[in-house]
């Protein structure tokens, strides 16, 4: 622990937050932040690069969402999918949009966007890159509600999502609760949270050992996560959800980036430091539960977008570099390539494996446990693990 | 024990003052009598309810009647856990002396998950059915998976965070690879969902004599290794200067507990835990030498896993709770206890 604290303190001139802004001339690359000033004083920064990103990001989210609703046994050219989308389609064209394929691409950009932000809360709380709701056990969590669900009651869809995000609040508490010992620390929230979620993998192992055939072929696909037959009731819940917890969350964006400086010093600073980190790590718990309930643990999503955001929001000159700087939470670059991956990684499956034939979570679960062996090496290099 | 305690305070540790080894010793008999007990009792305890004559009948004069087969069955089973439950107990010990690291576990480091996956392949894509067959791709998987922990964790300059991270890091897309696998075929679900739980039950004297020569083997290395593995527990600086070959310990080491871990995998599927919590409990009671913590845990190890194994049987009658996950539940509380301590962030 000490030694955690020790490199976090003099990391800390290079960690200030926003590269083009703060300290470091010498090693800062373009000046990527602009003030706008208005009248009386008032006025705003903002990331230009960062900025681009997140419109760059969106738009090829929404593209992806736009070429995945005419993917299917019924092809239809992106033109016509967005002419039905703003209401002059065919009727047969009309039903398969708005119906069948559009919910089910709403489902993913969410799904996607809420796994990115929740990750990316996740690991600026534990100051840890590979501090994922995958590795932390949330994930885990979630499935032992659903499964249970599953196979103890064969309940329905909108039970097995109650269930997973009851498992998901229920874990998240238990591993908050556990680490805490005057506060929590991120290193010990990541230890505490990979025991429970090994406790809580068993379960899930035994839950499917007990299970008929049939129930226990529904139920991997459950835990492999897939947006198959996702409809407007899964939308609804997601949405208002997610409306409530992005304003809330970046209200208090501002702490928790000074958080990523030490407590010691953003309490000197003036943020309170336990209730910044209790409410992120809740919002990030609700968001992780939540898409979890609507698709299932899709894999390495909230692990891979923050890492990817990073990489391109910052510089490249101060990318990968020795001893270089933990940029802010990046909170939105990631929740638009959270929204992007998922759906462009369904887009795939169905491409590369038929319609409906494997679920989303194997595509990202294979592409991400790539990134996570490149993550993992050069992170090492960098010392930042 | 702490690396940054002085080494004064660990030499005097080490130099077991006079009296203490007779102590050591009978604790060790003590122990081997408890782990007699719990196999006698893994015996007569099960599903069907037998007497101890029937027990006495067959294991002495067995004559082929129903008791004396459910007895067979369930010596058979309880040998492998003696087995796998030394072999298991034994990587953990030799894992946390190699790595200095008070979490290091077969389980938590994804060297079980790495076995798991290698013999899911072997099985469904390259046929293997038998266990003499898939217990090699075991140990290629353990191996695999324990080189790329050592390395990626930082080797000499790891902490409990980041060896634990990358393990579970790693186990985390080795099991998105096992769903995959399961969900693209079904036959492998059907024997799968059974095996990655970890489980005794599906033990025979085959499976017995199969894994036999390479947990022997291991075994025997492991506990060969205590004096040099006291060495490198030292430091490097400290052991170097009393003339060990650090390399070769190290990669001596991480042989025994890949082959340890490997076959046990494979035989009864991934335990997680059993090498926890065993040497945490030895060390508390025979101080930092593995020349004494090594022989306790080989005994006491056995002890914890046929023992989750016989309350699976009973709490769950007439079904069982695999050995798995029982230990799962047993150990991840005395994990999150030991992550608590203050003190046990580094060994």
């Amino acid at each position: 622990m000490t030694t955690t604290r020790t490199r976090m303190t003099t990391r800390t001139p290079t960690t200030t937050g926003d590269p083009g802004s703060a300290g470091t001339p010498a090693t800062a690359g373009p000046r990527t932040a602009r003030a706008l000033r208005g009248p009386g004083g008032l006025s705003l920064r903002i990331d230009v690069r960062a900025c681009v990103v997140v419109a760059a990001l969106l738009a090829a989210a929404l593209t992806a969402g736009v070429v995945l609703i005419g993917t299917g046994d019924f092809p239809i050219p992106a033109s016509e999918v967005l002419r039905t989308l703003v209401g002059r389609g065919d009727h047969g064209q009309e039903f398969i949009v708005r119906e069948l394929r559009l919910p089910r691409v709403l489902v993913g950009l969410l799904v996607g966007a809420c796994l990115g932000l929740g990750g990316a809360l996740f690991q600026s709380v534990s100051r840890n890159p590979l501090g994922s709701p995958d590795v932390l056990g949330l994930s885990q969590g979630a499935t032992a509600g659903a499964l249970t669900v599953i196979v103890l009651f064969s309940g329905s869809a909108g039970a097995v999502t109650l269930g997973a995000l009851a498992g998901g609040l229920v874990t998240g508490l238990a591993i908050h609760l556990l680490a805490w010992k005057r506060g929590v620390h991120g290193y010990r929230l990541v230890l505490v949270g990979i025991g429970v979620s090994a406790v809580v993998t068993a379960v899930n192992g035994y839950i499917i050992t007990k299970a008929d055939f049939v129930d226990a072929a529904r139920a991997v696909v459950w835990m492999t996560g897939s947006l198959n037959g996702r409809d407007w009731t899964q939308v609804w819940p997601l949405l208002a959800l997610f409306a409530v917890l992005l304003p809330l969350v970046l209200a208090n964006a501002r702490g928790l980036r000074m958080l990523e400086m030490g407590d010691d010093l953003s309490r000197a600073l003036g943020v309170r430091v336990e209730r910044v980190r209790l409410l992120m790590t809740a919002a990030a718990v609700l968001l992780t539960s939540a898409a979890t309930a609507a698709a299932g643990p899709v894999a390495f999503v909230a692990l891979t977008a923050p890492q990817l955001a990073r990489r391109l929001t910052l510089p490249r000159c101060l990318n990968g570099a020795g001893g270089a700087p933990m940029p802010g939470p990046n909170l939105v670059p990631s929740l638009c390539m959270g929204a992007a991956l998922l759906v462009t990684a369904d887009w795939a499956s169905q491409r590369a494996f038929g319609a409906d034939q494997l679920p989303v979570g194997v595509v990202t679960g294979v592409l991400g446990g790539i990134h996570l062996l490149w993550l993992l090496v050069t992170e090492r290099r960098a010392g930042r693990i | 024990m702490l690396v940054d305690s002085p080494p004064e305070e660990r030499a005097a540790a080490l130099a077991a003052p006079p009296g203490r080894g007779g102590t050591r010793a009978a604790g060790l008999v003590l122990s081997t009598a408890v782990l007699v007990l719990v196999a006698l009792a893994s015996i007569a305890i099960g599903a069907k309810e037998l007497s101890l004559a029937q027990v006495w009948h067959g294991l002495f004069q067995d004559s082929g009647t129903y008791g004396d087969v459910v007895v067979g069955e369930r010596l058979s089973r309880t040998v492998l856990g003696l087995l796998a439950g030394a072999a298991l107990g034994l990587s953990g010990a030799v894992l946390q002396a190699l790595t200095r690291n008070p979490l290091a576990e077969p389980g938590i480091l994804g060297i079980n998950a790495g076995a798991s996956a290698a013999v899911v392949t072997a099985i469904t894509y390259f046929g293997v059915t038998s266990l003499s067959g898939y217990v090699w791709f075991a140990f290629l998987g353990a191996a695999a998976v324990g080189a790329l922990v050592w390395f990626l964790g930082g080797s000499r300059g790891a902490t409990p965070v980041r060896l634990a991270l990358v393990g579970t890091a790693i186990s985390a897309a080795l099991y998105g690879y096992l769903q995959a696998v399961m969900i693209m075929d079904d036959a492998a679900l059907g024997r799968m969902r059974f095996w990655t739980v970890g489980s005794l039950a599906s033990a025979t004297q085959g499976t017995v004599a199969q894994v036999l020569p390479f947990l022997g083997a291991g075994t025997v290395l492991a506990l060969l290794l205590a004096r040099p593995l006291n060495a490198v527990a030292m430091g490097d600086d400290t052991a170097r200067a009393l003339g060990a070959d650090l390399n070769r310990t190290r990669a001596l080491a991480m042989l025994a507990a890949t082959v340890l871990s490997g076959a046990a995998t494979a035989a009864c599927g991934p335990i997680a835990f059993v090498g926890l919590m065993v040497p945490h409990v030895v060390r508390s009671f025979t101080g930092p030498d593995l020349r004494w913590i090594l022989p306790y845990a080989t005994v006491l190890s056995p002890v914890l896993l046929l023992g989750a194994d016989v309350v699976g049987r009973i709490v769950a009658r007439p079904a069982e709770l695999q050995v798995g996950v029982v230990t799962a539940v047993l150990g991840g509380p005395v994990f999150i206890l030991l992550v608590r301590r203050r003190r046990t962030t580094r060994l």
